[in-house]
Formats: structure tokens, C-alpha cells, sequence
């Protein structure tokens, strides 16, 4: 079957089975390789990119089911590692291995999309879907919160 | 393993093409490096050390990197030494050449101890020819040269001279000997002991593709490996043609396999043009299996066969001092406690992979392997080659946690592309592959019996260990990987009478080293009735540990001959030990907290991997047994420097998550031979929303020479945990995971 997806703002056509995960038509159709292999049953969320800006596990959604919507990955939510909680994640040096690091990213910017200056307990019921088997949490709330200080600041310059 | 770097070490320098210095380290080494030929090794270059003309400098990273930070750690230390500034430095990724660059490997922590003093000593030979290039250019001594940033400077004169000028010159000189060369004082480090993030942090942040996952070769077909979900089990028949037909599949066939576990087992290997093809292909793939002996073996069947050994004399004893019988007829007090731990699996997130191409003869293989040199061991006797037929690169690996030092994924993506002969192939296991197939952290169990005098002092301490093992060649049972207990753990040597006995049950299941091996069981029984023996007798329990720590040591048998302690291990320091239970105990301000109800403080302690710590865990607990742990400190003593403090505190903060995974949650249970628990919904690891709020690492830099921090930071978690729990409850839980008594995380 063939399908036109919208990737990090590129138009795409794939001919691949409908009921293929997106994950493996970015990974190996369309050669973006930051979304992650975890579990394939959306237990660990390293799959984790953006459909609409809404998070979702890529590892258990079907390339039929994507339509019109728009996808972001990793490599799609900036050009050169500025967005905030890219810049988060480096000012704390968060990952140990990396591995889910890029879904975590992606819940998380999602979730400053949203609740720009998130509680602690925001935080815990955004990422649960999350798994670092590295034991990073910590320093994901810390990035998190300093995403949130940051994009703030970024807003109060511009007003 | 060859860690010892008692071999002689020789420098040379070569000139780079175009210009520049190339600074390498010769080893030669006393034995046959891992996967090398045994002795008689012709030297060849190692370089660590590279500086371009334009000043650039490349540092290379010689062991594997699985998230414990070693490719940052190891430059850091050449280039304090080298005097450079750190964001001048470019690192390097060598390639798996143990003869070339020395032991490389990540296990049992050993990659700092390992690579202290060459390392720092590689970069102080750079720097002493790079000053004798520059006082030759100027015409002065060098003793007034001094270095800075990437210069050399002339302070009488003023003048300096930047490496990359330099580099061309000093690789004509004679190298130095590097045992006489100088290294600094810890005062003038700039970069050790300092925090640097990891080198890779950009890349990970933004998606490269830097995993072993994300590596592809041009023309590279994609494959799926389905074993016997039975350990050892074997093909029978399979629906091969059947497979062939199905969209992009290129190639299906039965792998015999041998009989090694770690190498190269029986199944059906599918090739497709992607991987999604090969595993859907594999769903419709039917094996009929020759389920082998361990079909019968169950944890059922080994928990009824471990209690009716409990009550038994153990087949053998480990250690024995004094006369336990005796001394436990004669205390004030006894307390009897039976512990148990189930097999886990590591879990990393990367699940196994591996990408190979075969031709000609010659194998070039991109491994994210904890042991490489195991790795090509196992390539070289599963598949007929020879040292040099193999190319063996070294890739980012996601989570190693112990399940990469063995290479059964590698032996096979190797095997698969041997058949394929030409074209490349990348093997990619899924999450059920792994769960199925890992070489599990044993379970074991624990029949402990101790003595209190009247002053509540420990008189006695007996313990029957039931564990895992086979008959070997002669016929005596041993213990499987990673399921024994030395009869050098604490409290041995600070309990007048004690005895420590072992009996082994059969096991056909594989097993092996996981983070903190040993002691991620261990530490948590061992602390926990350590606990149990302080509340019975009255005491508090840190101050009951130091009173332990504070009896003569008795010494253990003499070690056979070139072995390092009585029972093969370092030789446990009690002093190092009462320092990182003080520092826990003023950190956490220990005994000054009032404790409401359902809150708990619990403390623990153990030697790993030449590490001392100390953990103070304080929790809550609700009347649904969920439990919040609010906050853990750490202690510990890893030695003089700790090289890299950004780390250090990352390391320690996973850690403390990790021993809460192995509290709550994990369980890998073996029915009929076969793993029971498939992925991660029934495999638990936290998540941030059962984190603690605060972790705090403290470290106190002895004058010991540094060791590592992968492991050691987290067998005294486990035990601080299920102490503070009982504190809290009143109620010891004797049993992991806390799961199947009724608690989960709040």
C-alpha cells in the first residue's frame, strides 16, 4: 500500500503493508533512526514520537492509521539539538546509555507544549510511559523543570 | 580476567602523514591478550594520542561504552595529563585490538582500576615530548618550559609554542620510559575531578544514529533468530519452505547449534530485505523442538527442592571459624531467618543486535559487546576462523548492565552472514527474545541462624546457601556464573563462630553476571539479617555495624598461590568500610529524624568491586502497602579520585533505581524450562513517578588507588530499603519482589 506521510515537515510516499508500525517505516523506510526499539508493545515508550504534537508510542501504530496527521521525531524537533529540552537534557548531562533518552525528549517536550511550568507530579503521570533502565529520573525532572525556566525566560525576552 | 597491568610498557611516536604526532603506548603483554594468540605477541602500535598539525586533538577511547561513561572518563584522564583544554578534545572510538590497546572490556568495574596509571601516563609522555620539542626550539632547558592549554611556554622569554606546531617535531624524539614519567600531583588537576558531561550527550539528544541499532552497512539484509524457548532445545522439523514464500524474505534456515549457550545454540534463522518482514514472517514460522533435559525445570520445583535441602547439612562448606553449635546453645538470643531471591534479567533497553558481513574468508563484525575479546573467542571456535580473519568494530551499546559480556547474539548474527556469504546482515532480537534468553542473575536462598550474648553482641552466625550449579568434569558440583557467596563476605571475619555452608541444585538454565554480580543478592540477605540480629539484640543498627566492624578481623585461610585474598578476592578493609557508614550516617543525619508512623529509615552496607559504600534509605509506607521512598543517601569509597563527579552522581542516582526494580517488581520465573514473563509488563522496572524525590552521593577520596563505580553503589540499597521497610511496618520482609506480598510503589 502506499502512503503520503508528513515527517518533520517533508512530504513522504512509502509503499509498505498498512499495518506496519510507524516506527519501523521511520527507522528503516525512511532512514530516521533516532526513534527507538524498546519492547514493541508500548511499555517503554523509546518509540516515542509526536502525531499533531500529541505523544505516542510509534512502535504500535499502524502506518494506516497515521492519515493527514503530522509526525515529528527527534530529528525533527530542531535542526541542531537548540530546542530547549534538548538543551535541558545537555546542560545536565542526563542520559548514562541514551538509549530511551530520545523518546523521553519527546513526552517531554510535549508536555511543556502544553503545561509550560509543570509540578513534580506533572512530570511523574507525563513520563511514566517512559522507561529509563539507566535510572535518570531525577535529571529528567531537573531538565524538565529547567526547559520550563528556560522557555519562560525565552517569552519574557520577546515581550 | 587480565586486568593487571604488570606487563612492560614501551612508548613510540610515529610522524603523521602530513604532519603531526601520533603518541602510542606499546604493551606487551605478560599473556595472550583475550582472543589473541597465548604469548610471543609482536608489539604493535597502541595510539591513544593524536594532534594535528592545526592543534586538533584526539584522544582515543579504548574500552566499550554502555552508559557507564568510560569513553568520557579514560580521555579525560589522558588529557588532563596531556595538559589540553577539554573542549579542544575530539575523541575516538578504537577498534577491538586487545594486543594493540590492552584489555578492553566493561565488567566488574574494572575499566578505572584497569586504566588509571597507563593512561595518565600516555598523557604525560605526550606532554614531556611536546616540552622537549619546544625547549629544543628555543634553545632553553626544559625544566623552564612549562605547559597550559594546549601550549608550551617560556616564561623567562615569553614566548609559546601551541601543541599543533610542536606535534612534528616532538614525534621525532626519542619516547620516554613510561614508568619514569612525571605525573601530576592531584592538586594540579584541571579536568580529573571535575564535571564533564559525557562525550556523546549532543548526539544522543538529537537522534544520531550512534547505537548498535541504528548501524547499517549498503546492501545489508535484516534477520530474525527464533531459539527454543527451552534452554539447549534443538530444531526438530520446521516449515522452512513455507517461510521462504512469504513478502521480502530472502533466506530461512535451521542452525544446528552446539551445546555452549554462550555461543551458538539451535533455531531458525529468517533473512528478509527489512526486519519488519523477518519477524512477521517469523509469526507464521511453526518449529518442532527437541526440548532437551531442561524442559523438567521449573522455580517452582526448585523452591520445594531448596527447602527440603534447608534443614540439611550443606553438601559443603565455605567457611568455618569457631564452633557455631556451640556458641548458638550458649547465646542469650537466637534469630533464625530464611531469605529468598528469584533469577532476574537485565533488560537493557537496546534489545541484542549486531551487524556482520562475511566474504572471502574474512569477517567484519559491528558489536556493542561488553567483552569483545570473549566475543571473538567465540567467533573463532563456533566458526572455524582465526584471529586475524576477523575485523571487529566497537559500537555505542544501550544499557549493559552485564547481559553484553556475553556474546551469544554476536556468535550468531556471525553465523548467519557466514551462510549468507557476501551479502551483510544485521540481527535484531525482539524484547521476547531477550526476556526469553538471557543469561539471568540466579536466584538463590538462604537459611540463616544467629547468636546474641547477653550484651547483644553477634557470638554466631550460621548460614546454609542454597544455590545453582552443575557437575564438573570430575564430578564435584560447582556453582554457575555468578551463583556463589565467598567465604569472605562480611560479617566473615568479625563473628568469632561462623560457618558458612552451600548446597548446589542442578540447573539448566543459563546464568551470569549482572550489575553488582553476587551481590545484588547477597547484600540484600546479608544486610537484612545483619538488620534482624541489631533489633533483636536492642542496638541501633548502623552503630551495631560499626561494633562489628570494630572486632578483630580474623584472617581468612591463605590464598592459594597467585590468588590476592583468602577467598580470591581483595582483601576487605574495615576501616575503609566504617568511613562510608559515619558518612552515611552524618548525611543523613541518622538517628536525629522523628519518624511518624508508617515511616522508616534503614541502613546498610557492602564491599564490591573494590568499593566500600554505605546507603541510608528513608520511605514511607501506607496502609495499602504502597510504598514512596523519599530519599536515599549514599556513601562511598572508591579510592583517591573520583574522575569524573558529573557521572559518578548519575551512576549512583541509577543505582538506587535499579535496586528498587530488583525490590518491587523483578521476577523472571521458569516453568517447564522456558522463561515465563515475556516483556516488560510483566518485568517491571521503575518509573519516574515511583523515583525518590532526592538522591544524595557522597564520596570520601581515601588513599587508595581509584576503582570503579559501575556496580558497588548498588548491593547496600537493596539492604537500606527492606530495613527502612521494616522500620516502618514492624513486618521483615524476607522475600523479593516485595510484589508478592502484597507491596507496590505509591
Amino acid at each position: 500500500m502506499s502512503y503520503t506521510l508528513t515527517v518533520n515537515g517533508r512530504s513522504s510516499t512509502v509503499d509498505v503493508p498498512a499495518e506496519m508500525p510507524l516506527l519501523w517505516v521511520l527507522r528503516d523506510v525512511l532512514n530516521l533512526k533516532g526513534t527507538k526499539f524498546g519492547c514493541g508493545m508500548a511499555q517503554c515508550g523509546a518509540c516515542t514520537v509526536h502525531l499533531n504534537g500529541e505523544p505516542i508510542r510509534s512502535c504500535m501504530t499502524p502506518v494506516a492509521s497515521v492519515g493527514a496527521r503530522k509526525v515529528t521525531t527527534i530529528e525533527g524537533l530542531s535542526a541542531d539539538a537548540s530546542h530547549p529540552v534538548q538543551q535541558a537534557w545537555i546542560a545536565n548531562d542526563v542520559p548514562q546509555c541514551g538509549y530511551c533518552q530520545a523518546g523521553q525528549i519527546m513526552s517531554a517536550a510535549a508536555l511543556l507544549a502544553k503545561k509550560p511550568n509543570p509540578t513534580d507530579a506533572d512530570i511523574d503521570t507525563a513520563m511514566a510511559g517512559n522507561l529509563c533502565r539507566c535510572g535518570t529520573y531525577l535529571r529528567i525532572r531537573k531538565a524538565i523543570h529547567d526547559a520550563a525556566a528556560a522557555k519562560t525566560e525565552v517569552v519574557r525576552a520577546a515581550k | 580476567m587480565q586486568t593487571q597491568m604488570n606487563r612492560r610498557s614501551f612508548l613510540n611516536v610515529s610522524a603523521l602523514a602530513g604532519g603531526g604526532m601520533l603518541l602510542g603506548l606499546y604493551l606487551r603483554p605478560t599473556l595472550g591478550a583475550q582472543g589473541g594468540p597465548p604469548a610471543a605477541v609482536p608489539l604493535s602500535p597502541n595510539a591513544f594520542v593524536r594532534i594535528t598539525p592545526e592543534g586538533l586533538v584526539y584522544i582515543t577511547a579504548k574500552n566499550p561504552e554502555v552508559g557507564q561513561g568510560i569513553r568520557t572518563s579514560l580521555p579525560m584522564v589522558i588529557a588532563d595529563e596531556l595538559d589540553v583544554d577539554w573542549s579542544s578534545v575530539h575523541y575516538e572510538q578504537a577498534d577491538v585490538n586487545q594486543v594493540k590497546y590492552g584489555p578492553q572490556s566493561a565488567g566488574g568495574s574494572t575499566g578505572t582500576p584497569t586504566n588509571w596509571t597507563p593512561m595518565r601516563q600516555v598523557g604525560a609522555a605526550a606532554r614531556q615530548m611536546l616540552v622537549a620539542a619546544a625547549a629544543a626550539t628555543w634553545s632553553v632547558p626544559e625544566a623552564e618550559c612549562t605547559t597550559a592549554s594546549g601550549q608550551v611556554r617560556h616564561a623567562a622569554s615569553g614566548r609559546t609554542l601551541g601543541y599543533g606546531v610542536l606535534a612534528t617535531r616532538a614525534a621525532a624524539l626519542a619516547p620516554p620510559d613510561l614508568a619514569t614519567v612525571k605525573l601530576k600531583e592531584k592538586k594540579d588537576y584541571k579536568i580529573i575531578g571535575t564535571k564533564v558531561r559525557g562525550v556523546d550527550v549532543a548526539k544522543i539528544v538529537s537522534g544520531q544514529p550512534i547505537f548498535a541499532i541504528d548501524f547499517t552497512v549498503p546492501g545489508m539484509l535484516s534477520a530474525v533468530f527464533h531459539k527454543c524457548p527451552v534452554f539447549g532445545g534443538k530444531v526438530a522439523s520446521a516449515n522452512i519452505d513455507e517461510i521462504k514464500a512469504l513478502p521480502g524474505v530472502r533466506h530461512v534456515f535451521v542452525v544446528e547449534g552446539g551445546t555452549n549457550l554462550t555461543t551458538l545454540v539451535g533455531g531458525v534463522a529468517i533473512v528478509a530485505d527489512t526486519w519488519y518482514q523477518a519477524k512477521t514472517a517469523r509469526e507464521k514460522l511453526k518449529v518442532t523442538w527437541n526440548e532437551g533435559a531442561t524442559a523438567s525445570q521449573s522455580s517452582a520445583g526448585f523452591a520445594t527442592q531448596a527447602a527440603q535441602l534447608a534443614p540439611q547439612t550443606p553438601a559443603q562448606w565455605v567457611r568455618q571459624d569457631g564452633d557455631v553449635d556451640a556458641a548458638l546453645k550458649g547465646a542469650a538470643k537466637v534469630v533464625e531467618g530464611a531469605y529468598s531471591y528469584p533469577f532476574v534479567s537485565h533488560a537493557q533497553l537496546e534489545p541484542e543486535n549486531c551487524v556482520a558481513k562475511f566474504e572471502n574468508g574474512k569477517l567484519e563484525i559491528w558489536a556493542p559487546s561488553q567483552t569483545p575479546g570473549n566475543a571473538l573467542q567465540g567467533l573463532m571456535s563456533t566458526l572455524g576462523l582465526q584471529l586475524g580473519d576477523i575485523t571487529m568494530h566497537q559500537v555505542r551499546g544501550g544499557g549493559g548492565f552485564g547481559r553484553r559480556l556475553t556474546n551469544d547474539y554476536v556468535v550468531e548474527t556471525a553465523w548467519i552472514a557466514k551462510v549468507l556469504n557476501g551479502t551483510p546482515v544485521k540481527l535484531l532480537w525482539t524484547r521476547e527474545d531477550d526476556m526469553a534468553h538471557d543469561f539471568y542473575r540466579p536466584g538463590g536462598f538462604h537459611t540463616f541462624k544467629g547468636g546474641l550474648d547477653a550484651s547483644g553482641k553477634l557470638v554466631a552466625w550460621r548460614n546454609h546457601f542454597v544455590t545453582y550449579g552443575a557437575a564438573n568434569a570430575s564430578g564435584a558440583m560447582t556453582t554457575a556464573n555468578s551463583a556463589s557467596y565467598g567465604g569472605d563476605e562480611f560479617p566473615a571475619g568479625f563473628v568469632p563462630n561462623y560457618a558458612l555452608g552451600q548446597s548446589i541444585m542442578t540447573l539448566g538454565v543459563p546464568t551470569g553476571a549482572m550489575r553488582a554480580p553476587r551481590s545484588n543478592g547477597l547484600a540484600f540477605v546479608i544486610q537484612s539479617f545483619i538488620d534482624e540480629l541489631a533489633h533483636a539484640g536492642g542496638k541501633d543498627p548502623l552503630q551495631f555495624r560499626l561494633d562489628l566492624l570494630n572486632m578483630p578481623m580474623i584472617a581468612p585461610p591463605a590464598p592459594p598461590a597467585g590468588g590476592r585474598g583468602g577467598f580470591g578476592g581483595p582483601q576487605f578493609n574495615a576501616s575503609r568500610m566504617k568511613g562510608v557508614l559515619e558518612l552515611a550516617r552524618e548525611k543523613s543525619a541518622w538517628g536525629k529524624t522523628t519518624l511518624t508512623r508508617g515511616r522508616g529509615m534503614g541502613v546498610a552496607c557492602h564491599f564490591s568491586h573494590s568499593g566500600y559504600f554505605a546507603a541510608v534509605a528513608d520511605l514511607s509506607v501506607n496502609a495499602s502497602k504502597q510504598i514512596q521512598v523519599n530519599k536515599v543517601w549514599v556513601a562511598g569509597d572508591i579510592g583517591s579520585q573520583v574522575i569524573n563527579p558529573l557521572n559518578a552522581e548519575n551512576q549512583v542516582e541509577g543505582s538506587v533505581i535499579e535496586a528498587m526494580s530488583h525490590l518491587m517488581n523483578w521476577e523472571i520465573t521458569i516453568d517447564a524450562g522456558r522463561a515465563v514473563q515475556t516483556n516488560y509488563h510483566q518485568y517491571q522496572p521503575t518509573r519516574i513517578n515511583q523515583a525518590p524525590t532526592a538522591v544524595e552521593a557522597h564520596f570520601i577520596e581515601s588513599s587508595n588507588p581509584p576503582t570503579g563505580l559501575g556496580e558497588p553503589a548498588l548491593p547496600p540499597v537493596l539492604g537500606a530499603i527492606m530495613n527502612a521497610l521494616y522500620v516502618a511496618t514492624g513486618t521483615r520482609i524476607r522475600t523479593v519482589p516485595l510484589a508478592k506480598s502484597g507491596y507496590s510503589w505509591a
